[in-house]
């Protein structure tokens, strides 16, 4: 049997509560528990003490606003969906609350036909699966996604982000012909897609000129790639959160700075771990202070950002007399390129690009 | 009702906006101008400002001293200029809607 899904309703007025614990769990079709709470430090104490499913939160109150509560939330409760509910029409605390990862955002309904449209998108929030951490237009995982194309005989090009890398999978009349990542392409750029722990993707339409390079049937695929995964993770005990073992991890990274190394405009690059020391590098002499830099840069700025509540860090760039700087970051490691004084914005940027994706991948 | 309403309790919100301007700051870490609205603390200004400052100090330090550096966020572009020793800095605030937003 189901678990009851719960709701944490959020906000300062008694009224819209009492309103809104009303509809939500009398006209939802899971008939959830909803519980509110009238300040943000409730709704985190009731957060501590039992499990929800949802959050449902104000912008705008006094004491702890909406987005200190859902700086929290999403850091201590990665798994909560959170939808925003709130008077406020500004699209930059829409951009700030997206970029603090809300799932929805919502301006309180003034009609019966945007009530009942807010309340079909909390039906179909609640009733994605709980599993998967790629969120796309239908909410489901992306094996689910390739299952049901495949299944249905469709034809399709799934665009897939992970981070500041994009891949692609080509669905033609239910059969997957082609992928491509990180500059690679077919079956192991669909090995390397599906193993994308996080990310988001979008269906488009299909492209009847892509050529086939994908002969094994999407079960063999699927099949292929568990195993792949699998074994990736088996490498070293404790290390399968990780996805990939520190040993391979320098191996690519050895990978990476070899192909940086001959890339136009290039001075250095550094890459650093999860421990923040200076782990690979070409082209410094003495890669400490670099490090010092870019360890306190990060650190600093992150802090910044976290206070000001305005989402993820994406992109460091200083500029000197000598040389440009890119910091860029991935959950694991940041990644630090020196350009040479010269380099034009357009040519870091796409440079940058071309890094980035060798790096992610 | 209107009568009522002189003794009701104002909410009071504190959900701030971030404003879109410039300030400087000198190398004592000292507010100089602001083009920033009023209702933007002063000690917000002061504490992104000694945030760069630490990055430019700290790059010198390195040996790799910088006169410029960006910082983007998902919601949120900085950009400081590196001022005789204090920056100027600029705030960006970044929407969804924002031509040429990646």
């Amino acid at each position: 049997m189901a678990t009851q899904q719960k709701i944490l309703l959020l906000d300062d007025d008694q009224d819209f509560l009492d309103l809104y614990k009303e509809m939500l769990s009398q006209h939802l079709s899971c008939l959830p528990e909803v519980r509110t709470a009238s300040s943000g430090s409730r709704a985190l104490s009731l957060l501590e003490s039992e499990g929800f499913t949802l959050l449902i939160v104000d912008l705008n109150m006094p004491k702890m606003d909406g987005l200190q509560v859902l700086s929290i939330a999403r850091r201590k409760y990665p798994q909560l969906k959170v939808v925003v509910l709130t008077g406020i029409r500004d699209d930059q605390f829409r951009t700030r609350a997206y970029a603090m990862g809300v799932d929805q955002y919502w301006i309180k309904p003034e009609s019966d036909q945007e009530m009942g449209l807010f309340m079909e998108s909390i039906e179909s929030l609640l009733s994605r699966e709980a599993q998967g951490g790629f969120r796309g237009v239908q909410s489901k995982s992306l094996v689910d996604i390739i299952q049901l194309e495949c299944l249905s005989q469709s034809s399709s090009v799934l665009k897939i982000t992970n981070g500041m890398v994009e891949g692609k999978i080509w669905i033609q009349n239910g059969e997957v012909i082609d992928a491509e990542a990180a500059g690679i392409t077919a079956e192991p750029a669909f090995q390397r897609i599906l193993s994308w722990k996080t990310g988001s993707f979008e269906i488009f339409p299909a492209d009847p000129l892509r050529a086939r390079a994908i002969f094994t049937s999407y079960q063999g695929l699927l099949l292929n790639t568990a195993q792949a995964i699998d074994e990736a993770a088996a490498v070293i005990p404790g290390e399968a959160g990780s996805g990939e073992a520190p040993v391979t991890e320098r191996l690519n990274n050895q990978m990476l700075l070899t192909e940086v190394s001959q890339m136009h405009g290039v001075e250095f690059l550094l890459i650093m771990g999860k421990d923040k020391k200076a782990e690979d590098y070409w082209g410094l002499e003495n890669p400490k202070p670099v490090a010092h830099w870019v360890r306190q840069t990060v650190d600093s700025f992150r802090e910044l950002g976290e206070r000001l509540q305005v989402g993820e860090m994406q992109q460091i760039t200083g500029t000197g007399p000598h040389r440009k700087m890119t910091l860029a970051f991935s959950g694991r490691s940041n990644l630090c390129v020196g350009f040479q004084a010269a380099a034009t914005a357009e040519q870091i940027r796409e440079t940058m690009r071309t890094i980035i994706t060798k790096w992610a991948s | 009702m209107g009568l009522l309403s002189l003794f009701s309790k104002p909410k009071e919100a504190k959900l701030m906006r971030l404003p879109s301007g410039s300030f400087t700051m000198d190398a004592d870490g000292k507010i100089m101008t602001s083009t920033l609205p009023q209702s933007f603390p002063e000690s917000r200004m002061r504490e992104i400002g000694q945030h760069v400052l630490a990055s430019f100090r700290v790059a010198r330090q390195a040996q790799v001293p910088l006169s410029e550096v960006i910082i983007n966020y998902a919601a949120l572009k900085l950009l400081a200029r590196e001022l005789r020793g204090g920056a100027i800095v600029f705030i960006m605030p970044q929407t969804l809607n924002q031509p040429g937003r990646p």
